[in-house]
């Protein structure tokens, strides 16, 4: 939130730093930008390249209509995933969070699935479930299941039991109990949960396409590093990292402004 | 609303699988409309006692009767106000007020009566919408009171209230308080450790002894209603009661 970073911030401003900190980056991204660029064309390696190249290959890609159509599948992939992880996660953290039963019946196996690397599962998975849309589908939601099912519990959990207190001492019914109180007071943790999950969301859909090899942006990127072309090769690499940045800020924007009175940020 | 007496009847609460005695043998008795200030030295077990009295702890043994019905839950005719304001942060100011009428089932059309009188009773006009956080922490408690009295409870519990306020703050709290209390007349226990609140609020002062807690004595405060903080402030008598209190205390806390 452009407010909450400005009040942040404003301490550095009164001890006399008068240039804005968004100046400064834009400026360092500026610097970095065109010290590759120059290097670049000094260089002149074929399987190197630099920024101008990369936008031209981007319109390129784009023309050709290579880039949406690989893009489409990712997004489909990602948002099948991550749809069901928020399905299955939010659910069963809620669940585990107000059961001692299921908490204990459940708890061994995601421990045991949470501390395995996801990515090692990627050949088995590919063996049971193939490799088309199914496949990379179940392994983005392994990626994203985890950080939603335990930011949920957390969030359950973390219900201020003094405010459980003040609403028994109203009569409060166990629903109302819910509506009022443990849901809006978990809605916080269980967004940072879904924003963490976009970030491994990432991660599994682009591992997934790479194992698979058939369609999305992870495709492009090793079809165009098999074929060396270095510039085609960084524009899917651009636009997952604006995926990622894009829908990280998305969720902390949401998180603050439904949360305002939170003001750190949950869940890392 | 009929006015309501309370009878605290030998009532004992330990914690920690009873190897912690908070409470023992307690008896107190707050007439109808009566405001009594519970005062103790830290621990002993004054908000334990209020929790018992609110159904939200059960004692071991004794009981407590509120009009003469035996308290074994939370009640409708009975609302507290606690030291850490217990507002909810995600709420308005209207619907933290809204609140206790709601979860009582109360219909909508009730609550649009009700709220904004108590959120002008207590001085919020123009906060409605504001979140609590927004507020300072007087404005936050004034939210709570207003919160309990609009269930329009025959008792009203308070914890503590002003503790967390700042001393001017405080002061402007207790006039406020003795001004609704002149309007909306409760029974009201009133837990404070702060012996010029309790002198101040009270018809009858209960002091009580250190952990295990009971009631040890109980001082009638005769200053004549409305209270005004300043002249009571001054009046010999007030200090001659701080003094006595705060000796009696003194023994308690010194464990003498």
């Amino acid at each position: 939130m452009k407010g909450s970073v400005a009040i942040e911030r404003s301490p550095a401003h009164a001890r006399g730093a008068p240039v804005p900190p968004a100046v400064i980056r834009a400026a360092s991204v500026l610097v970095g930008l065109i010290a590759w660029e120059v290097y670049g064309r000094v260089l002149n390696l074929s399987i190197f390249t630099y920024p101008s190249k990369i936008g031209a290959a981007f319109v390129a890609v784009v023309k050709s209509g290579e880039l949406q159509f690989y893009l489409g599948s990712s997004i489909v992939v990602l948002s099948l995933g991550l749809l069901l992880a928020i399905l299955v996660g939010i659910p069963l953290g809620v669940l585990i969070a107000r059961r001692a039963t299921v908490e204990y019946a459940i708890d061994p196996y995601i421990n045991a699935l949470y501390a395995t690397p996801t990515v090692a599962l990627i050949p088995v998975i590919v063996l049971w479930l193939g490799f088309q849309t199914k496949a990379k589908v179940f392994l983005v939601f392994l990626f994203c299941v985890f950080p939603i099912l335990i930011n949920t519990y957390q969030g359950v959990k973390n219900t201020d039991r003094r405010l459980v207190e003040v609403a028994r001492s109203f009569c409060s019914r166990e629903w109302s109990l819910w509506r009022d109180l443990i849901l809006p007071s978990s809605v916080p943790f269980i967004l940072a949960g879904i924003r963490l999950a976009i970030g491994r969301g990432l991660v599994g859909m682009v591992v997934a396409e790479f194992y698979t090899s058939i369609s999305g942006l992870g495709y492009m990127i090793v079809q165009y590093a098999n074929t060396f072309r270095t510039d085609r090769l960084f524009v899917p690499i651009v636009v997952l990292m604006v995926m990622g940045v894009g829908l990280t800020s998305l969720l902390r924007n949401l998180e603050n402004r439904i949360a305002p009175w939170l003001k750190t940020t949950l869940g890392e | 609303m009929p006015a309501a007496k309370i009878v605290i009847d030998n009532v004992s609460k330990s914690f920690q699988q009873g190897t912690m005695s908070a409470l023992a043998s307690c008896s107190l008795e707050v007439h109808p409309n009566e405001f009594l200030c519970l005062i103790g030295p830290s621990g002993c077990g004054k908000t334990t006692l209020l929790r018992i009295i609110d159904g939200l702890v059960a004692a071991d043994a004794g009981r407590v009767l509120i009009a003469g019905a035996k308290v074994s839950a939370p009640r409708h005719d009975v609302a507290m106000v606690f030291q850490h304001f217990g507002l909810f942060p995600w709420k308005t100011v209207y619907d933290n007020i809204a609140y206790g009428l709601r979860v009582h089932g109360r219909p909508e059309g009730d609550v649009r009566v009700s709220v904004p009188q108590y959120i002008e009773l207590v001085g919020l006009r123009g906060f409605e919408h504001s979140y609590p956080y927004q507020l300072s922490g007087g404005m936050q408690q004034r939210v709570g009171l207003a919160r309990a009295l609009a269930v329009d409870p025959t008792v009203l519990l308070m914890d503590e209230p002003f503790g967390s306020l700042d001393a001017q703050t405080r002061e402007l709290m207790q006039e406020e308080l003795l001004r609704l209390w002149r309007i909306q007349r409760k029974t009201l226990v009133f837990v404070t450790h702060s012996i010029d609140e309790a002198i101040l609020l009270g018809d009858r002062v209960a002091l009580m002894s250190r952990r295990p807690g009971s009631v040890k004595e109980i001082i009638v405060v005769e200053f004549p209603r409305p209270r005004d903080p300043e002249a009571v402030r001054s009046s010999p008598r007030y200090h001659e009661l701080r003094h006595y209190i705060w000796d009696r205390l003194r023994a308690e806390v010194g464990g003498g």
